[in-house]
């Protein structure tokens, strides 16, 4: 009896799997066929399909689907649906919300997408892998999503990129820095992703060289564990050897740990000058506070990253914040219409600016425009077809685009950022000063270069 | 005889006994090899078990609401952890509006203790409420059915205080005067930790009054032995069940301002670890009993700030804090190997069993 019961849990699993693994296996073949079916004498349009849906884009002779991984069909009347997946709830959601923002005002800006009204819709990442499953989840379910900006975090991204690749939705990212996700040996699946962020190859030097500059021979790091914190730091701390100085202490903590204090007795206990941790809001502000009160980290300076460069940090830092190093994408470099954009985003928000990456945003919305205006077939009807790999291969060919943020051109491999990186110094600890500029009034001050 | 003792002992207790055992060894050999490299002076060593015992009466507070419904409903009341979040966010507001008068930096102490008296009583009121809300109607109940219900009641706390207060981190006001150590007894120690520590103390101390020598305690203690016998010896049940959720409310609710006092930082989901640590606790040092709770709490609080450096960094592990959380989980395997009812859970066992 007992057997028989085991036995028949025993199929069912297996039955269970078979299940849940056949239509995770199935759309690309599927999405394939059907094109295949409808579009009988394309067979050599698959490797060039980006070139030929763009040649064809605005003779509205035919308005098939020749795209070899799909295409979105954008009714008559019907806007063109843009999607975002962004951290827009918990500790980190200023880094989502500011990059949001950027995308509306880029939406208002433009109004309209080849003819087409702008629709756009939107999934929190939780800058967690579990949350940018999900979201690339709900978001690849939709047939007429065009092109996602996001996510926010590097963890997300990882989970989210081969959910969107496999829908063939193309994916560009405003502030995902980890290197791993544009390097050149990223799998297959990360075809359809690109990103106007900097890669954190750029600044982990950056912070490495201003730290070296300044006079910093020992060095800690720590990371959360995150993509992004670990990758940052070990590029920082390679650097930082190559320069000649000495990495003491690589350290680790978990995302939602509040007493650092032990870990950084370890920390002291190796005699660092400069201390970098990477890492996010929470954390960060426990590592912040609490290295003033750990003996022998009292002279040691602090320095973090763009992931905690927002004044909800120094709202979960208080005043221990002061005198602190970020690295940062720098916000003098950016192009002439960045302080319009600022005025937009101050008038439209009610604000300064949440965090670093509003302009990169703009910048990939724009990109995705541009892109879809590429490759859009408009047919009689008014509706349009927008091919899924062609507006990819738009997107990722995207060449001395002059965006907010420099002049972007894309890699192979989807680094389009211009990237230039600054290190600021927090100047007043007050949540309400939070204003990054180049002035001698402004807060955070940029120091370096 | 032989065929005796090879039924009482069968072969899973034995590989138990076995994964201990060379568990155990491991955690020998990490040790006597960190205290070899001799890396760390005597103060960082006290430091880190006054930074663990301060971590560890919060737990232990909290444990204590765990284990007080533990021992009188036979359930775990999982919304707890939230109820400590509760507390940490009204002495929050408290807080910043003495902040904002000036009176926390003029009469430091009185307001402390009006903050966390404040926070503990609103915290108590909401643990009371739940209790009669979501938990007495499902009295008689199957066991799970009351275990689902307090997993729902912790999402709704949680998302009810997103949805009022917003997602982000709010920061605690820092008073000057609280800044910097003192020193006790040669070992110097943050204020805000000796404060942590003396209000534990202080709690803990008053809770074992209250249970032991009040006729409420006595009527709790009873109740939590036979309902139905207390019942009929003139017993209330349901006030003793609600005063049982009033203590536990009121010391999560303190343990939330204190908590907030050494990491200054509330947020909605503030609750989930601690609450979870602090379960890992009361079931550490015997679900059900008070003091076990205490023990546990103060057991894993150390364990956390002193393991990782003292194991692990011996066994050559790299960045071995981010193995904390593991190593807490770890610890509890461990102990519940060799005493499956908690260090000190045996009375519990016998009685119940």
């Amino acid at each position: 009896m007992k057997k028989s019961a085991f036995f028949v849990i025993a199929v069912l699993m297996i039955a269970a799997f078979v299940l849940a693994a056949c239509p995770a296996a199935t759309p690309a073949p599927a999405t394939g066929g059907d094109t295949a079916a409808t579009e009988a004498t394309t067979g050599d349009t698959a490797s060039t399909g980006g070139d030929t849906a763009s040649t064809g884009g605005d003779t509205a002779a035919s308005c098939e689907c020749t795209d070899p991984v799909g295409c979105v069909t954008v009714g008559a009347d019907d806007p063109v649906r843009v999607g975002w997946m962004m951290v827009v709830s918990g500790a980190d959601a200023t880094l989502g919300l500011d990059s949001k923002y950027g995308v509306e005002i880029a939406a208002d800006d433009r109004g309209t997408i080849a003819d087409h009204a702008i629709e756009l819709v939107g999934e929190d990442d939780l800058c967690s892998a579990e949350g940018g499953q999900t979201a690339a989840q709900k978001m690849s379910a939709d047939s007429k999503l065009t092109a996602v900006i996001g996510t926010s975090c590097s963890s997300a991204a990882r989970a989210a990129i081969p959910v969107m690749c496999n829908a063939g939705v193309p994916m560009i990212s405003a502030s995902n820095t980890a290197p791993d996700l544009t390097a050149a040996d990223r799998p297959a699946d990360y075809w359809c992703y690109m990103r106007t962020a900097h890669n954190d190859l750029v600044q982990g030097a950056a912070m490495a060289e201003y730290a070296y500059g300044a006079g910093y021979r020992k060095a800690a790091t720590v990371h959360d564990g995150s993509l992004y914190a670990d990758q940052l730091q070990q590029v920082f701390a390679d650097k930082f050897k190559e320069l000649g100085g000495e990495i003491v202490a690589q350290e680790a903590v978990g995302p939602q740990d509040t007493d650092m204090k032990p870990m950084l007795t370890r920390v002291a206990a190796a005699g660092p000058d400069f201390l970098y941790y990477p890492i996010f809001v929470a954390a960060g502000g426990q590592v912040t506070k609490q290295a003033k009160e750990v003996p022998g980290l009292e002279g040691v300076q602090l320095a973090g990253a763009d992931g905690i460069f927002s004044p909800d940090f120094l709202k979960a830092a208080g005043d221990a914040a002061l005198g602190m190093n970020h690295s940062s994408p720098d916000f003098s470099a950016f192009g002439a219409e960045y302080p319009a954009l600022l005025e937009k985003y101050e008038a439209k928000y009610n604000t300064k600016p949440l965090s670093a990456f509003h302009a990169h945003a703009y910048d990939a919305f724009n990109i995705i425009a541009n892109g879809i205006e590429e490759v859009a077939q408009k047919c009689d009807d008014g509706s349009l077809v927008i091919g899924k790999q062609a507006l990819r291969d738009a997107m990722i060919s995207t060449k001395d685009f002059a965006g907010i943020t420099g002049n972007l051109t894309c890699t192979e491999t989807g680094d389009c950022a211009d990237p230039k990186i600054a290190v600021y110094e927090v100047m007043n600890a007050d949540p309400e000063t939070w204003d990054p500029g180049a002035t001698d009034t402004s807060n955070p001050m940029k120091i370096w270069p | 005889m032989l065929k005796n003792l090879r039924r009482r002992v069968s072969g899973t207790t034995i590989a138990m006994w076995v994964i201990g055992a060379i568990l155990l060894i491991v955690v020998i050999v990490g040790t006597v090899r960190t205290l070899l490299i001799g890396k760390y002076t005597g103060a960082d060593w006290t430091d880190l078990i006054v930074y663990g015992i301060s971590q560890g009466s919060i737990y232990a507070l909290i444990a204590l609401g765990y284990t007080m419904v533990y021992g009188i409903l036979r359930m775990i009341n999982f919304a707890h952890g939230d109820i400590f979040m509760a507390g940490a966010f009204i002495g929050y507001f408290v807080a910043s509006y003495f902040d904002q008068t000036g009176f926390l930096e003029q009469n430091l102490v009185l307001s402390l203790i009006f903050v966390t008296l404040v926070a503990a009583f609103t915290a108590a009121a909401m643990a009371v409420v739940l209790e009669r809300i979501a938990y007495r109607p499902l009295r008689r109940a199957p066991r799970l059915v009351p275990l689902i219900t307090a997993i729902g009641a912790s999402f709704f706390i949680e998302y009810a205080f997103l949805g009022l207060f917003g997602s982000g981190i709010k920061g605690y006001p820092e008073p000057e005067a609280l800044k910097g150590r003192v020193s006790i007894f040669g070992v110097e120690i943050l204020k805000t930790q000796l404060i942590v520590i003396v209000a534990a103390v202080v709690m803990l101390i008053a809770l074992w009054y209250f249970v032991q020598r009040t006729k409420m305690g006595k009527a709790i203690q009873a109740v939590s032995e036979d309902k139905d016998a207390a019942a009929l010896m003139g017993i209330n049940v349901d006030r003793s069940i609600m005063i049982t959720f009033l203590v536990g409310g009121a010391l999560a609710g303190a343990a939330g301002v204190l908590y907030a006092l050494l990491f200054r930082q509330v947020y909605f989901f503030m609750g989930f670890f601690p609450g979870l640590k602090a379960f890992t606790a009361a079931v550490l040092g015997g679900i059900g009993n008070i003091a076990g709770a205490m023990v546990g709490g103060l057991f894993l609080g150390i364990a956390e700030s002193l393991f990782p450096n003292l194991v692990l960094d011996g066994l050559g592990i790299p960045a071995p804090y981010q193995l904390k959380d593991a190593l807490a989980f770890f610890l509890l395997v461990l102990v519940l190997i060799f005493r499956p009812t908690g260090i000190l859970g045996e009375r519990l066992a016998t009685k119940k069993a």
